[in-house]
């Protein structure tokens, strides 16, 4: 370098202090990813913590949901996430890794690249907008063909669920597939197999890691859901005994949140409550998700690709 | 009865194909049956009217705007903070047990329920913070929530510009940041802005985190200041499709097909951005 443009460049001090700060602030911004999930853990104990003190445990234990009269078992609403929870996920799953298949190993590639970004749009629908067409268009169907006394019903919820978690499910799992190295499928060819044989007994075995993490992916996802479940599920807190439960109102734990926040005084017993069951949703999606990580990361680690994109 | 391999492969791939049928056609349907039923009521009163007679008559405009101002809040907030974590991931983070806690709690971010954002928006900036129900606390929850997204994306799309590049640029005597602002970046922005979209249409859509954070149930007027509540589009449709009592339909119809206008031109733009630069793209 000739000093008559070492002149123009700033000072190697000045470049060097440069390269340090921005080092620093952009780790500072990749680690407030960690401190937001923390501040998101310390603001709903502070606001629900108080809820220990104001109500028995054996109150929120209980299967009675009347705020209004003081009991606040927490136990139907949980019943009522699950409930439509299992059902999403027992339409979505098989369906979605169907799809994946169809993609990944079927479709010809003109088909496939305006099949991909079509599915993305289904992840973006609004959840609100797939409630109101529940609402209006899908929710009689149900109570003309499933028999059921209304329309809004776990069952409901579920179908829509299972249709929002769907490109959650297909993208993973087709990355999974897509991940198994091409020398298994030849490997299997070479022995005779049909390309279904080779999907069914080495492709799909081989990608399970992947398609869990899909699937668990996928429950965070139905179970977080707020809008669409508020909207069609009715709303009925009770504990589900028999499979009939998916024919008849269900409440979630997120459509109560959503439905009675806005209704409570804040401080109130209700109020914290309510702060309760976001700690609750909170966990419990912090805990599947925490496992899909962990089992994505052994899977990276193994030299599986990456997944998660 | 005994089906030959060949035999059993026709048949499932059959039913797999049907399965993708399936998929599609809800979604056809959708948009279909909410342009049809919504068309009518789209009119210029509708687009640039106050909302009149609880709601039932006049425009919809301070939905459209109070989303506008909410969407570009998200990005003010969630933008700069997203792409320098995905910078962070991808070109300074070595493979330790921090990295491993920062991608964990990334992936958490983002299965993080969208009430449960607006529970914490709440207690975080409406309450302790005190700046009450407003655009600012919506934006700054909405920001949080499309924050993994935008990390991630970004991160996706630094990382797949070649090694080569960089190794070039350390070659001519670059600093690491002045490659990553020069080289890296120009060539990964395409895939930052794709991300970005899809992260801001997500924004644009919810409901539940703003049901406690911003939006107003009925306040016919443009918002004055960032402190201001505001009607928002999709909290729109739920208050007039599931609180309103004898609400023509036409307007719900109109309103469900502004918002999956408004989400879906978003979605479209970045699925484009991503198509005419990939077939670009040397590398």
């Amino acid at each position: 370098m000739t000093t008559a443009s070492a002149s123009k460049e700033p000072s190697r001090a000045v470049v060097n202090w440069r390269e340090f700060a921005v080092e620093q602030i952009v780790r500072l911004l990749g680690l407030s990813a960690i401190a937001l999930v923390a501040l998101i853990f310390a603001f709903l104990l502070k606001e629900g913590a108080a809820t220990l003190q104001e109500v028995p445990l054996s109150n929120l234990a209980g299967t009675r949901w009347y705020p209004t009269f003081g009991y606040f078992g927490l136990v139907p609403l949980v019943m009522g996430s699950l409930l439509v929870t299992v059902g999403a996920v027992l339409i979505s799953v098989p369906l979605g890794v169907g799809v994946a298949i169809y993609l990944g190993e079927i479709a010809p590639e003109p088909l496939r690249d305006v099949l991909k970004p079509t599915i993305e749009v289904i992840a973006g629908i609004p959840s609100v907008v797939l409630g109101f067409i529940g609402v209006l268009a899908f929710s009689p169907l149900i109570r003309q063909y499933l028999g059921a006394p209304t329309g809004l019903t776990a069952i409901t919820g579920s179908v829509l669920l299972a249709y929002m978690a769907l490109p959650t499910i297909i993208s993973i799992a087709e990355d999974a597939m897509d991940a198994v190295p091409k020398s298994y499928r030849d490997a299997a060819y070479a022995l005779g197999a049909t390309e279904w044989q080779t999907i069914w007994r080495v492709v799909l075995p081989s990608a399970r890691s992947g398609i869990l993490i899909a699937i668990m992916l996928g429950v965070g996802r139905a179970i977080g859901e707020t809008m669409t479940v508020m909207m069609v599920t009715g709303n009925a807190a009770r504990i589900p005994t028999s499979l009939d439960a998916f024919l008849r109102p269900a409440r979630t734990m997120t459509a109560t949140i959503a439905a009675e926040m806005g209704e409570v005084a804040q401080g109130s017993t209700h109020y914290h409550v309510l702060f309760m069951v976001g700690i609750t949703l909170f966990v419990l999606t912090f805990l599947i998700n925490a496992f899909a990580a962990v089992a994505l990361f052994r899977s990276e680690r193994r030299g599986g690709g990456r997944l998660l994109s | 009865m005994h089906l030959t391999p060949r035999a059993t492969q026709r048949i499932v791939f059959g039913a797999l194909t049907a399965a993708m049928v399936l998929v599609i056609i809800p979604l056809i349907f959708v948009i279909g049956y909410i342009v049809v039923q919504g068309a009518g009521a789209i009119s210029w009163e509708f687009l640039s009217g106050m909302p009149r007679n609880g709601m039932r008559e006049g425009g919809i405009l301070p939905a459209i705007v109070g989303t506008l101002f909410l969407t570009l809040g998200t990005a003010i907030f969630s933008v700069p903070i997203g792409i320098g974590g995905g910078i962070y991931l991808a070109e300074y983070a070595a493979d330790t047990p921090l990295t491993r806690a920062i991608r964990l709690s990334i992936i958490n971010l983002a299965g993080v329920p969208s009430v449960v954002y607006g529970l914490f928006g709440l207690g975080l900036f409406v309450l302790f913070l005190q700046f009450g129900t407003s655009i600012l606390a919506g934006s700054l929850t909405l920001g949080i929530l499309t924050l993994p997204v935008i990390i991630s994306t970004s991160e996706e799309a630094i990382r797949s510009v070649p090694q080569s590049f960089r190794v070039v640029n350390a070659a001519v005597g670059g600093t690491k940041w002045q490659g990553i602002r020069r080289i890296v970046l120009p060539q990964a922005l395409p895939g930052i802005i794709t991300g970005v979209i899809l992260g801001l249409e997500r924004a644009a859509g919810e409901t539940a985190p703003i049901l406690f954070t911003v939006a107003a149930f009925f306040l016919p007027r443009l918002p004055h200041s960032i402190f201001d509540q505001t009607m928002a589009l999709p909290y729109h449709l739920f208050v007039i499709s599931t609180q309103v009592p004898s609400m023509p339909v036409q307007i719900q119809y109109g309103t469900a097909l502004v918002l999956i206008v408004f989400v879906l031109s978003m979605n479209l733009t970045a699925t484009l951005i991503r198509r005419h630069y990939r077939r670009r793209r040397q590398w």
